[in-house]
């Protein structure tokens, strides 16, 4: 990887709904580039975790640096930053964006703007960077280039009728887009003799070097040796290895210069030191002022993660804190469970963030585990006029002490095609959202603007979306503060004693039909035993709902002869491995399902 | 203690019930013949060591359709090779209604002691629908020509929770049994075995429900205890004095060898089984290859579980004396709950389970055993 001069540099991303397009476009970048060989193109190279594959999306930042030798006859360095592309990883997206100078808006020719593509070009134009409309897919039948073109001028403002239409799928056109980088995305600013500052837009452990940064520098530049610090906690490392980021391996150089996107090895144990949005400067001569822009996460949604096997809890740490190598967002502290035992309280981004996590701890770490009911952070005053944030329910405090309550809100923006609002509007409705307006987008697709409470939305909204709307509708939120809200903790009991791990925080008027559909879960997910189980649900000392899970009544071998013998104990071994997953609660054996089971609130299911 | 118990499989019918998944093929003389002699050869050729015989027991598929002379040469074969002591206990299973005054009379010459018909029903309305050739009146017949020819030791089998069976079906049962003498009841519920016609034909949804099944099981063990039948295991009741000796020995967690296609054995202290294949069997030169290991056998384990079948249940100096490292008082700790809840009964000799135990064993067997 040759430097260039740093005219001759574009750092960019790109910005793209949900099968808009965004890898393939990326992979033809790099194969005219030729950054690869087209047969190692086979996968798409940026989203190189298994889970985002799989979910079409990109959960981490990724990047690359590539060579283009452009029509005007010079060699630029490209370096594409990938960005995430959910909305729980807004603040990630912004560290992205602050990290280029350009963006390129993707837009799907037949298909038109999605919330989360606006959402993230807003968050561009924000940043001031360069949006550079691309229209995408024009080889399918359904594509209406121009039509696409008018909406993306209509709803953004951005000029759109010379955009670049291509289908990344067959290449036809791409070539225009990399000179369209070249010629309309401005090469980086920044003082090379200035004191060191680079932006932290990324990270990831690697076992054998330690921790990754990925950063933009800002000014100044970094080397081999430098004594760097972490401007946000002060602390400090020597840099055994910096370099640039090839599509297939990290490509280690002299070093990183204003202007340029490249990767820091320091030998830092842990990713919280590399804090996404950090500011790395030179321990020697630092810099007086980070980096605007830098914030700490925070977790919208906790909930309690335990170990199936009491005895993996050691392993469940270790995972969450190999997780946490790589993400920074990831909370996570040990919490205690009469129920479930030892466990972690952990915080996260928002639901998708939560539901990443728990699959990756399942299928990269191989654990079972048992997750509680995820709750939003609530604010309560109380009598005597100090003010509490509460994220668990068990730490929910005497109702005779709390003055009032608040609940986060969101700001909901949902584009969906006409024939949908009404389901749309009774679902918003049913969630206590508060409808602010319609923007007809043309005939067919509305944008619909709600204020929905957080604690509404983290369970099972994106699922009750799609089931009402087919799939076509998308939401996208952002948070707009608290409000003033009733609430009440819910207990469910189970043989009369209250099981604290699905105990929750609810608004009241929702408290009553949320209790009966818990008990009416656990009814069908807690397998009949030898004493019948009574499931209560209470709001302080009453009983507001009722279910039973009937006693066995007959639970018998007939038969049990000489050949009966084997396949008896077999059975029994069987029963006996069962029996291992389920929770001991009190005289009552849960299957780990009933855990999650809880979380299922629609009623369409 | 050597083995003293011997299982021979005979895996003949006349035609299949439907609700049976036991190993059987239709009875045609030349096979029985030919497995008459493999049988033989088999027992000829046992490579375990066994002590003189204390039970045996010709199980089935159906042994009577063998007739009384093939038995007989299978009989005075086991007795050549091993012994069969004086009292021992010989049974026969019999089906009611071809069976033939003859074939008891082979039987009881060549020592058979004990015959064993699946009477299922005194109701001929259930008799058809469980698929059963023979009526009631069939059994009587059969029970009184096996008196006839000499037995004295007769055991029924009655079947519980059949499609609309009452309360009433059950009482008229017991009292047939009582009626004709028989010392020895077993009474089983229907379980819809996969792979057999009820299942495919899912005779299962006419079944009584969990409820009506428990009811049917308690209705049994008080109209049996009534005639003078006590409950001794889940599905077995006798007059005092008369319990399956054979049958005994598999809750006992003691060896026994079992010969024949689809025959378990339990010996030297492992469980083993001859495949499900009679041609293999009768046409292998030493069918003793064909068995198959299935696993060690006879650990505390398996011998509470079955031991937990018997009314007598678990005695603590039993345990003790076989299983001197096993923790007796923590399996008291797992069985107090249990006790108080009224599944079991515990004290200072053992433990045993209720009728009400046994009506849930299954979960408090594991329970139990921890």
């Amino acid at each position: 990887m040759m430097s260039v001069k740093r005219e001759n540099i574009r750092n960019f991303c790109i910005i793209a709904h949900i099968d808009h397009g965004k890898s393939t476009l990326a992979d033809r970048i790099l194969e005219l580039t030729e950054a690869v060989s087209k047969r190692d193109m086979e996968e798409q190279i940026l989203d190189n975790m298994e889970l985002e594959r799989e979910r079409g999306i990109t959960i981490k930042a990724r990047a690359v640096s590539l060579n283009y030798h452009a029509d005007d006859g010079q060699d630029y360095q490209f370096n594409l930053i990938d960005t995430p592309g959910h909305v729980d990883f807004n603040y990630e997206v912004s560290r992205s964006l602050a990290a280029c100078e350009g963006a390129i808006l993707v837009v799907d020719a037949s298909q038109g703007i999605e919330a989360q593509t606006l959402a993230n070009t807003y968050l561009a134009i924000e940043h001031d960077l360069e949006v550079l409309p691309v229209i995408n897919k024009i080889d399918l039948p359904a594509a209406e280039p121009d039509r696409v073109a008018h909406e993306v001028e209509d709803v953004i403002g951005l000029p759109c009728m010379d955009a670049p239409r291509i289908s990344a799928k067959t290449g036809q056109n791409v070539h225009e887009v990399l000179e369209r980088v070249v010629t309309d995305i401005p090469a980086p600013k920044g003082d090379e003799t200035a004191p060191l500052r680079a932006l932290i837009f990324d990270s990831y452990y690697d076992s054998y070097k330690g921790v990754i940064v990925y950063v933009r520098v800002m000014d100044g530049a970094v080397h081999p040796g430098t004594v760097i610090r972490m401007m946000s906690t002060g602390a400090e490392f020597s840099v055994v290895e910096c370099g640039v980021m090839g599509a297939t391996t990290l490509v280690p150089r002299d070093g990183l210069f204003a202007g340029e996107v490249g990767y820091i090895a320091a030998s830092i144990k842990t990713v919280r030191d590399t804090a996404v949005g950090d500011t790395v400067t030179d321990a020697q001569n630092p810099a007086s002022e980070p980096l605007p822009g830098y914030r700490q996460v925070q977790p919208m949604v906790f909930s309690g993660i335990y170990p199936l096997d009491g005895a993996k809890y050691a392993d469940l740490r270790d995972a969450l804190e190999k997780l946490q190598l790589n993400d920074a967002a990831l909370s996570f502290e040990p919490e205690t469970s009469v129920a479930l035992g030892f466990g972690f309280r952990c915080g996260f981004l928002g639901l998708l963030h939560m539901e990443i996590i728990q699959e990756r701890l399942e299928r990269e770490f191989n654990l079972d585990i048992i997750t509680t009911l995820p709750s939003v952070v609530y604010k309560l005053r109380m009598t005597n006029g100090e003010e509490r944030w509460i994220d668990n329910p068990s730490s929910y405090p005497d109702p005779a002490l709390i003055a009032g309550a608040e609940e986060p809100f969101v700001k909901a923006n949902i584009f969906t095609p006409t024939a949908y609002i009404g389901n749309i509007m009774e679902l918003c409705q049913d969630r206590r959202g508060i409808y602010i307006d319609t923007k007809y987008l043309d005939t067919d697709r509305v944008e619909l603007h709600y204020e929905l409470p957080l604690n509404e939305i983290v369970y099972d909204f994106f699922d009750a979306l799609k089931s009402r709307t087919k799939g076509y509708a998308s939401f996208d939120y952002e948070l707009m503060g608290y409000r003033d809200s009733k609430l009440v903790k819910l207990d469910i009991l189970l043989n009369g004693e209250i099981v604290d791990a699905l105990s929750f925080i609810a608004h009241a008027d929702k408290a009553y039909p949320r209790a009966r559909r818990i008990c009416e879960n656990l009814k069908d997910n807690i397998p009949r035993q030898l004493f019948e189980v009574p499931i209560q649900a209470a709001i302080g000392g009453k009983i507001i709902a009722r279910e039973t899970v009937k006693a066995l009544r007959k639970d018998v071998l007939a038969k049990c002869y000489g050949g009966d013998i084997t396949r008896k104990k077999k059975l029994l071994e069987k029963q006996k491995e069962g029996k291992k997953k389920m929770r001991q609660l009190g005289s009552v054996s849960v299957p780990p399902e009933a855990f999650t089971a809880v979380l299922k609130l629609d009623k369409t299911d | 203690m050597p083995c003293d118990a011997l299982y021979l499989h005979i895996p003949f019918c006349e035609q299949k019930c439907p609700y049976c998944d036991f190993y059987s093929v239709p009875a045609r003389p030349d096979r029985m013949d030919a497995y008459t002699g493999a049988l033989i050869r088999a027992i000829e050729t046992a490579p375990f060591p066994m002590g003189r015989l204390d039970t045996v027991y010709f199980g089935g598929g159906t042994p009577s359709v063998m007739g009384g002379k093939r038995l007989a040469q299978i009989l005075e074969a086991a007795d050549r090779q091993f012994g069969i002591q004086s009292g021992a206990e010989i049974t026969v299973e019999c089906n009611p209604h071809s069976s033939l005054p003859e074939t008891f009379r082979q039987l009881f010459s060549a020592g058979a002691n004990r015959l064993s018909f699946g009477m299922q029903s005194a109701s001929d309305r259930q008799l058809a629908l469980l698929g059963r050739p023979h009526t009631c009146a069939d059994v009587e017949t059969a029970v009184s020509q096996a008196q006839q020819a000499g037995f004295s030791h007769i055991s029924l089998d009655l079947m519980l929770a059949t499609p609309g069976q009452t309360a009433g079906d059950i009482q008229a049962a017991v009292d047939t049994c009582a009626r004709l003498g028989a010392e020895h009841v077993s009474a089983y519920l229907l379980k819809i075995e996969p792979g057999t016609a009820f299942a495919a034909r899912d005779v299962g949804r006419l079944c009584p429900d969990e409820d009506g099944q428990a009811a049917l099981y308690l209705t049994a063990a008080e109209s049996l205890a009534r005639a003078g039948y006590r409950q001794y295991e889940i599905s077995n009741f006798a007059e005092d004095g008369q319990i399956a000796r054979h049958n005994y020995k598999y809750w006992d967690c003691a060896e026994y060898l079992g010969v024949g296609p689809s025959a378990h054995s339990f010996i030297q202290g492992r469980r083993r089984f001859f495949p499900r294949r009679l041609q293999a069997f009768v046409e292998n030169g030493n069918p003793w290859q064909l068995l198959e290991d299935d696993g060690p056998g006879g650990d505390a384990a398996e011998y509470l579980m079955l031991r937990a079948r018997l009314a007598d249940g678990i005695r603590w100096a039993s345990l003790r004396e076989r299983y001197p490292a096993y923790d007796c008082d923590a399996l008291r700790g797992r069985a107090k709950p249990l006790a108080d809840a009224g599944f079991l009964e515990l004290d200072g000799e053992g433990l045993h389970l209720t009728v009400r135990g046994f009506l849930v064993s299954n979960a408090v067997i594991e329970n139990l055993i921890g």
